[in-house]
């Protein structure tokens, strides 16, 4: 599970604090969604826990299962079993898509003293995978993410979740630029990844994602921190109400 | 006083003696061969040295190269730590090879194949009469206008030994020249010239250590509708100080496409001067370079000069080097597009990968335009690897020195993407990632 205490961060070269005290827990097995306004510290968040540079922890902490998140390296943390799945995921011409999937995979294996798989398992693999998503050969021979469309390209970060088998998934505004039919292709592909061993934090700004990823627990952010947290109705609320009613009643 | 004293700190080479007698010194320390069938564009080229001299750190073409390793009368000697390449070793092929500038016939295969006429430039010299006789120097000679190329010339004054290959078919054989290194100061001069008749086609290959100090010049004529590809790799220690020039004259619906790998080295000079002579014709020249200047300087200047005279024809430049520990990349790369020569499409790309903060890249791009339906462009950018890019791959549990390689191989990609067959691709991409992954960490 993931244990975020307490956890301040600014950015590296700005003296302007992002997070001013996250706590938050999500065991395992659950779906917890994060939603709040613009500038609320979302993104931030995915890209402390994952490593990002560009941020220095002021204070807190974070961990996952018995690791210590903010003192390892990004691809320890991937190792370890965090995953973040890209709002923007990003292009890499002349590397073939499938070529960096058995590059990841095998160096996380390699990481955690398992052994390798071949050409052939990951091709087994992979394929069973990526037909689920509707992911075809031409788009695994593709350079990463080159000429794919926004439903491609969010589709592929599921089967990077998929190949991976993170114990932890964040996914960030995974629902941004996919029009109905790709949110529900990528919501199918995230659902049947859940498992009770498998948690994972949904960051979105709307509600309608969370119609098709059902949240157990809904969390408000605002300026930094966690100002509320409940049930999947909560998320319905804000979608009625809009973010106002809940920062005034916080205060 | 205050002017010369400038002058001499700027040019240390040229500062001991002035240009006629560093030309003499150069040339007194070569064998210069007579030349049966090349006697007179030997003679030629004597009195075109003579008048042009050796090249200063002041002419336009030699500012960011300095050309005092190519003046110099003697090479310095190159200790070994080459192996033997094996690059292309599983490909059917026809293989010459050349130890330390000269044709060992007993390592090649026999000069023979089907739509091929080969010979040695040493052998076939020894006559007065040869096909070669109407390219040897001449494309060279062309290719000193407008700008001036002395160690071309010095080439055809000069030049030993090479291959000349008359294509008359389609050849799917490659001709694969595998240079060896024997001696420690090998002083090399080397000329290959190449016919592709109308229709024809042939694939060169090149790779190996040629020596301590080399200066290769390839003249090359693709006839009408004639298929021509070079590829050639250049390795770690294999030319430690090295120019090359490919001279092209292309024809009418021809296809001339050349893709160089360099791989460290520490003072390199290549030079492509194309020209388009029919319509319809297409040249690509490309190279990827990789620089580390850790084992001593790394210096590696590619300067391009391509000649638009025909219709219809499309020119492409694609250059990428990856630069670390004090590197230098060069690129000077100009499209020439003359009256009359319509509905040309010139491309240019020059980009410099720096992986830290030491190393440079130059770049000199240069278009000049006579006619008025053209389609000319050029770009140029120099920056370090994408911090996003980075993130995303190691994000994905890719080790930050692995990471490294692919965006590297990444970068280059346009670069190769110019190698048109799969195998020869694919083992280039294969010897490059074996050679980034074993120095990831360096």
């Amino acid at each position: 599970m993931l244990n975020i205490k307490n956890l301040h961060v600014k950015l590296e070269d700005e003296d302007k604090q992002i997070l001013k005290g996250v706590d938050l827990t999500v065991p395992a097995g659950e779906v917890h969604a994060i939603m709040g306004p613009n500038g609320s510290g979302k993104s931030t968040l995915s890209y402390v826990l994952s490593g990002r540079d560009g941020y220095e922890v002021t204070e807190g902490e974070a961990s996952l299962y018995d690791h210590d998140l903010l003192d390892m390296e990004p691809e320890e943390r991937a190792a370890a079993g965090l995953f973040l799945a890209f709002q923007y995921p990003v292009e890499i011409p002349g590397v073939g898509n499938l070529t960096f999937l058995r590059t990841a995979v095998n160096a996380q294996r390699k990481a955690r003293g398992e052994e390798e798989l071949s050409s052939g398992e990951f091709l087994k693999v992979v394929r069973e995978k990526a037909k689920a998503l509707q992911i075809d050969a031409e788009m695994l021979k593709r350079p990463v993410n080159v000429g794919f469309s926004g439903g491609e390209k969010k589709r592929n970060e599921i089967l990077q979740m998929a190949m991976l088998e993170p114990k932890m998934c964040i996914l960030d505004e995974t629902d941004s630029g996919l029009d109905v039919d790709a949110m529900r292709l990528v919501a199918e592909g995230v659902n049947a990844l859940r498992s009770p061993e498998r948690s994972f934090l949904v960051i979105t700004h709307y509600q309608r994602l969370l119609n098709h990823i059902k949240p157990d627990v809904v969390h408000i952010m605002s300026n930094g921190r966690i100002i509320k947290t409940g049930g999947p109705e909560l998320a319905l609320e804000v979608e009625k109400n809009g973010y106002g009613d809940l920062l005034a009643e916080v205060g | 006083m205050a002017d010369t004293a400038i002058l001499a700190a700027q040019t240390p080479a040229a500062k001991a003696r002035p240009a006629g007698t560093a030309l003499e010194a150069r040339l007194a320390e070569l064998d210069l061969p007579k030349g049966g069938f090349t006697a007179a564009a030997r003679t030629d080229a004597a009195a075109r040295l003579n008048a042009m001299g050796l090249p200063g750190k002041r002419d336009e073409y030699w500012r960011y190269t300095d050309p005092a390793a190519f003046n110099d009368p003697v090479a310095q000697p190159l200790a070994f730590t080459s192996r033997q390449s094996t690059l292309f070793d599983d490909i059917e092929q026809l293989k010459l090879v050349f130890v330390d500038g000269r044709f060992d016939a007993a390592a090649s295969d026999a000069l023979e194949g089907e739509g091929l006429e080969v010979s040695t430039l040493a052998a076939a010299d020894a006559s007065g009469d040869h096909w070669a006789s109407d390219l040897y120097g001449k494309l060279e000679t062309a290719g000193q206008n407008p700008v001036k190329r002395p160690f071309a010339v010095l080439n055809t004054l000069a030049a030993n030994d090479g291959v000349l290959i008359r294509v008359t078919g389609k050849v799917s054989r490659p001709v694969h020249i595998l240079y060896r290194r024997e001696a420690e100061d090998a002083d090399v001069i080397i000329r290959h010239v190449i016919r592709l008749e109308e229709g024809s086609e042939l694939t060169l290959l090149e790779t190996g250590g040629i020596a301590a100090r080399s200066n290769v010049a390839i003249e090359v004529e693709v006839n009408k509708e004639a298929r021509f590809h070079h590829i050639a790799s250049k390795r770690a220690d294999d030319a430690k100080i090295g120019i090359a020039h490919i001279f092209a004259r292309v024809g009418e619906g021809a296809l001339f496409k050349s893709f160089t790998l360099s791989v460290n080295g520490s003072m390199m000079r290549n030079e492509g001067v194309i020209e388009i002579l029919g319509d319809d014709a297409v040249a690509h020249i490309a190279a990827a370079v990789l620089g580390d200047g850790t084992e001593g300087r790394f210096h590696h200047d590619d300067t391009v000069f391509i000649t638009h005279a025909a219709e219809r024809c499309e020119s492409r430049q694609v250059f990428k080097k990856v630069l670390k520990n004090g590197a230098d990349g060069i690129f000077q790369g100009k499209i020439l597009v003359k009256p009359g020569a319509q509905k040309t499409d010139g491309y240019q790309i020059s980009q410099g990968l720096l992986l830290d903060e030491g190393s440079q890249f130059l770049a000199k791009p240069e278009l000049e335009i006579y006619a008025d339906d053209v389609k000319c462009s050029h770009g140029s950018t120099t920056g370090a690897l994408d911090e996003t890019a980075m993130f995303y791959l190691r994000s994905r549990g890719v080790p930050k020195e692995q990471a490294v390689v692919l965006l590297v191989l990444s970068f280059l990609a346009d670069a190769l993407e110019e190698i048109e067959d799969d195998r020869l691709r694919g083992d280039i991409l294969t010897r490059l990632d074996e050679w980034l992954t074993s120095r990831a960490s360096a």
